[in-house]
């Protein structure tokens, strides 16, 4: 695989060097000549120096050919640039963003750049898994199949709980994939029963995340 | 018209003036408070006086945006100095906030034609740039009427 790296800090540096030890072909496009100096000794001289949103820079650095396109540098606008030019106009597919500031989420999915990734939602996203009293956690999110993937820990007095799965009407568009129990998973069928304390996975359509928290937690608990 | 304009450099701050001389409210936003002076040369008093409208913030901050009116813009000039934020920027205030007018300043000729052609109204001072000193130094002054005969 034909991999372009965009953005030479940290993330750049270590992406390109996990890639190359995996046998794929890697370019790396860093714009500041002394950060370029830097890696280009140590990444076997698969470093261009150049602005990664020059459409020229792009072109000399093979992207008509890539088969998957890394836009991480330090700059939102420029990842945002670099993808919708990689998509837009040299028809990349497989395109990755890294969002730096998670203010700047809502732009990525303004244009349509999937997947994004942010530490810091990241980050925020295990803090949830940690501390269950948050009732709903966002697992994943597939911006481009309308599909996420959330967890719900089952209260005392909801309308799902001592109920087997069969029971539970939930809405069209929802469906329940996993029951996490004493640290283990389970894979449900019609007859298992939920109990309290149970953490449910479901997949759905964005926007029915209320109607299905409704079911699993006492209104009170849900949104805590 | 109202009009937001992004941006209080030079061109930004002579446009703002521009327009507000022509009798539309004209709000400005910048991340550097210290950008409003150039607002305020040239004029008897101050911005503020004059009728124009500043605010401090930065320019992909969706709050920022909305603090300098653009829900009510009708038109919304991408003015900052870097190229990438004056694309992502204009393309918020068509996309997001569907302002009627965007228009987008591109230094980098190539980036201002690719995105011209997937129909954002951009402006590239160096592509006007290069059309005039091209057409003085072959003494072409018919073929462009912004450079003048000495």
């Amino acid at each position: 695989m034909y991999v372009l790296v965009v953005g030479g800090g940290k993330v750049g540096l270590n992406l390109t060097r996990e890639l190359m030890q995996k046998g794929h072909e890697v370019t790396l496009v860093e714009q500041e000549r002394s950060r370029y100096a830097t890696l280009e000794p140590q990444l076997e001289h698969v470093v261009h120096l150049g602005d990664g949103t020059e459409l020229w820079v792009l072109e000399r650095a093979g992207i008509a050919r890539a088969d998957m396109v890394i836009a991480v540098t330090g700059d939102d606008e420029d990842n945002i640039i670099i993808s919708q030019v990689a998509r837009e106009k040299y028809g990349r597919e497989k395109i990755i963003a890294r969002c730096n500031n998670i203010r700047n989420m809502a732009h990525f999915e303004l244009l349509d750049i999937s997947p994004v990734i942010s530490s810091t939602d990241l980050i925020l996203r295990l803090i949830e898994h940690e501390v269950p009293q948050y009732g709903l956690v966002h697992l994943l999110k597939l911006q481009a199949e309308d599909l996420e993937i959330i967890e719900v820990e089952v209260t005392a007095g909801a309308s799902a709980a001592g109920k087997r799965v069969d029971q539970i009407e939930l809405p069209d568009g929802g469906l329940i994939i996993a029951i996490l129990r004493d640290r283990a998973g389970i894979v449900p069928s019609g007859d298992t029963v939920i109990d309290v304390g149970d953490e449910v996975l479901l997949i759905l359509n964005p926007g029915l995340e209320t109607d299905i928290t409704g079911l699993f937690t006492t209104p009170d608990e849900a949104f805590a | 018209m109202f009009v937001l304009i992004v941006g209080c450099g030079r061109a930004g701050s002579a446009l703002a003036k521009n327009l507000l001389a022509d009798g539309h409210t004209v709000s400005v936003l910048d991340e550097s408070a210290e950008s409003h002076r150039l607002l305020d040369v040239d004029l008897e008093t101050n911005w503020e006086d004059a009728g124009g409208m500043f605010t401090v913030g930065t320019a992909l901050e969706i709050d920022a945006l909305i603090e300098a009116g653009i829900e009510q813009a009708d038109a919304f000039v991408a003015g900052t100095n870097g190229d990438n934020t004056n694309l992502v920027i204009a393309q918020i205030a068509q996309r997001r906030f569907n302002v009627p007018k965007v228009v987008v300043r591109v230094l980098d000729p190539r980036r201002a034609d690719w995105y011209a052609e997937q129909g954002l109204h951009t402006i590239c001072p160096t592509q006007a740039g290069i059309d005039m000193l091209t057409a003085a130094v072959r003494g072409d002054t018919d073929s462009n009427p912004l450079v003048e005969t000495v």
